[in-house]
């Protein structure tokens, strides 16, 4: 197996060809804050929380669809992606509706942790306050727009890991939102096994189980990378 | 030439108001009347989201009684489920507003009214505050701080946070109470009991001699009273049925159901207060005043049902020589109810029940219509929702404790001013007087008009033209 080697914020890394830089700097245990990534399924670089500045390169690059190259020199921590990353977390609460105090994933949600770790303490731009709905048609499960940062993790597990593809984007730019079936209510969607990974894949409190009240949504963050070395591996273990 | 004084803000208590004081060509006080100037909209933004959301946002409508909203919220998310909570469940609810009415007393009493008692009406306003109390007597404010503690710790026991403990949800209570947090309150329980025969004490020695003239000023008018009751006409704080008393002690309603407040309770709009003037349909607006609250649970309740409250109960009643109808005696009220939360919570903490694991029931929606109703510390509070099939909300109506005594607080002002206030030259004793009749209810604006703010206070004295004469104002 080929092997690259490259610096990540001084660290020498190691990693086999193929891999992306997000995988490398969490083998170097380098932390770098992430939304729409997640372990088990594909990367597709939508919330621009994991740039990085490599050398020799002059833009940006998301650390998680950008392969490893050898010789690469890799930094995550500059004062410019630290203002970069606070001003897409501030433009993410601006665009919907996140009210943390009475949401189902308060104390229990990815946006509200890298808003944390990014030292988010407001945003400075002014809030939208679209007008988005609920839909709680499904007869176990819920979806809030308000809550939805388009992360698109529902509609990639819903297709690659349980296969129905219940899930897709609607329209374009600010008008973009999860559509189910052909922007059908949940409920009518007859694709939908209920299987819940959705509601496991969603890092806010978009998706949910219906009854939920604030603070109380739990979810499996491992399973899909479990689900994903069974299916490759055939290994069970957790 | 007639004038108004305006008190802006009003202090002390909970939410954001002012007073206008109107005086006649002769100088004296015409009327007075008090304006919630706040406004929220909580019925409106509330419409579109799950009601099972709503026990969380209504409770954030305040700090000091959340838990009143989240048990409201949760009856009438009951209603929407059609279920009928575990035993468990209904009994830790219980015990969470017995902690809520406890710290809330406590608050009202010490932190914000007792200054006034026992450092005096006239003193210096900089000092006229719980840490006036502290410099005075700090072994009675220590006391008290601690009774209002013991109040939000069972509520944090039972919640995992004081203020804001989503914990009540439809169909029961999130999680039971802990061993380790019954022997807590266990422990704590006689020290409180202490304190609150402590202020017993002073508040009964207060009225029976320097301030008997409050108790004659203060609110001192005949009107309704309404409250919950159990079904045998014991006090009730959580469930039970409705019930009207008069001035007289004789029940005018019983037996009614909160399903059917729109038929026996009307809400009058006057046009210079966000708060709305809820009113007795039978009587008409404004006959129809009635009051809600400590003093109207004493009022309308048969007996408390724990042997010292109840003998406290017949000291109260004795002490009016009938039925108590001055505002003035809502303090002494709460100090009863305190006792009788206390009582209450101990005969909690021996019932095997309180530890069970049973506390929820889940069920889908299967009406689209609920209606629950509570006794918060401050009086009786209903809140209506209707839902589509999927259980978003269509329509929220909020009807809270501090409303219902909107009437009665513009009918305590007058009187007080009506007493006091003679002239454009107003001491600031005078206008504390005025700001305290209003303390008397521990309105809580925040909740009634479901709004924001604080509690400052700003009195305008106007001419009768109409034209400002004088104002004050303290934040």
């Amino acid at each position: 197996m080929a092997v690259k080697t490259l610096k990540i914020d001084d660290i020498d890394v190691a990693i086999e060809a193929g891999a992306t830089l997000l995988q490398a700097a969490q083998e170097a245990g380098v932390p770098i804050p992430k939304l729409c990534a997640m372990k088990g399924i594909s990367s597709i670089g939508a919330c621009r929380l994991c740039l990085v500045e490599v050398e020799g390169i002059n833009k940006l690059l998301p650390a998680c669809v950008t392969e490893v190259a050898e010789g690469m020199v890799v930094h995550t921590q500059t004062p410019k992606l630290q203002e970069y990353r606070r001003m897409t977390v501030e433009l993410i609460f601006a665009e919907g509706n996140h009210v943390c105090s009475i949401c189902v994933a308060n104390g229990n949600c990815e946006l509200q942790d890298v808003a944390i770790e990014v030292g988010m303490d407001h945003s400075r731009f002014t809030y939208r306050f679209p007008d988005r709905g609920v839909d709680l048609s499904h007869p176990s499960f819920g979806i809030d727009h308000n809550r939805c940062i388009l992360c698109t993790r529902c509609v990639r597990v819903c297709d690659e890991v349980e296969g129905a593809h219940v899930w897709d984007v609607a329209n374009r730019g600010a008008a973009c939102y999860i559509v189910s079936g052909l922007n059908q209510p949940w409920g009518e969607v007859s694709a939908c096994t209920s299987c819940g990974k959705c509601v496991d894949a969603c890092p806010t409190g978009a998706i949910f189980r219906k009854g939920e009240t604030t603070g109380e949504k739990q979810r499996d963050r491992d399973k899909f990378a479990f689900l994903s070395t069974a299916r490759e591996k055939r290994e069970w273990t957790r | 030439m007639s004038k108004t004084v305006v008190i802006d803000p009003v202090t002390r208590i909970e939410g954001h108001a002012k007073i206008s004081v109107f005086l006649n060509d002769a100088g004296d006080v015409d009327k007075a009347q008090f304006h919630v100037v706040e406004y929220r909209g909580f019925e409106k933004f509330c419409e579109g989201r799950p009601f099972t959301e709503m026990a969380g946002i209504t409770a954030r409508i305040c700090g000091i009684c959340p838990v009143s909203h989240l048990i409201c919220s949760a009856k009438t998310g009951d209603k929407i489920l059609a279920v009928k909570i575990p035993v468990a469940a209904d009994k830790l609810r219980r015990l969470m507003n017995l902690g809520q009415i406890t710290q809330s007393h406590a608050l009202s009493f010490f932190h914000l009214s007792s200054p006034d008692f026992l450092l005096g009406w006239d003193s210096d306003p900089a000092k006229r505050n719980v840490f006036g109390l502290i410099a005075a007597d700090p072994d009675l404010a220590r006391a008290g701080i601690r009774l209002r503690q013991f109040g939000q710790q069972i509520i944090e026991i039972l919640g995992g946070r004081k203020i804001h403990a989503a914990w009540t949800v439809p169909g029961g209570v999130r999680s039971p109470l802990s061993e380790d947090g019954r022997a807590w309150i266990v422990e704590r329980l006689p020290e409180s009991f202490e304190t609150i025969r402590k202020a017993l004490d002073i508040f009964k020695g207060l009225i029976a001699g320097p301030m008997k003239e409050e108790v004659n000023v203060f609110g001192e008018f005949p009107s309704l009273f309404m409250s919950l009751v159990s079904k045998t006409g014991e006090w009730e704080h959580y469930d039970g049925v409705l019930r009207f008393t008069d001035s007289q002690g004789n029940i005018v309603a019983d037996h009614l159901s909160e399903d059917d407040y729109q038929d026996f309770l009307g809400e009058a709009v006057e046009d210079w207060s966000y708060l709305k003037f809820p009113y007795y349909k039978p009587l008409g607006y404004p006959d129809g005043i009635y009051r809600v609250g400590p003093l109207a649970r004493l009022n309308t309740c048969d007996r408390i049902g724990t042997p010292a409250a109840d003998q406290e109960l017949q000291e109260f009643r004795s002490y009016a020589g009938g039925v108590p109808t001055s505002s003035f005696l809502y303090h002494y009220a709460r100090l009863v109810e305190i006792l009788a939360c206390l009582e209450k919570i101990q005969i909690l903490m021996d019932d095997p029940d309180i530890v069970s694991s049973r506390v929820r029931a889940e069920a889908g929606v299967n009406t689209l219509e609920g209606i629950g109703v509570s006794e918060a510390p401050r009086g009786t509070l209903f809140h209506h929702y209707q839902v589509d099939e999927y259980g978003l909300i269509k329509k929220v109506n909020l009807i809270i404790a501090t409303g219902h005594n909107n009437l009665a607080m513009n009918k305590t002002v007058t009187q007080i001013a009506q007493h006091y206030i003679h002239g454009e030259e107003i001491p600031e004793g005078f206008l504390n007087r005025v700001e305290a009749g209003i303390r008397c209810y521990d309105p809580c604006l925040s909740c009634s008009t479901h709004a924001i703010g604080q509690m400052p206070l700003h009195i305008q004295l106007m001419k009768p033209d109409g034209t400002l004469a004088k104002e004050v104002y303290r934040h």
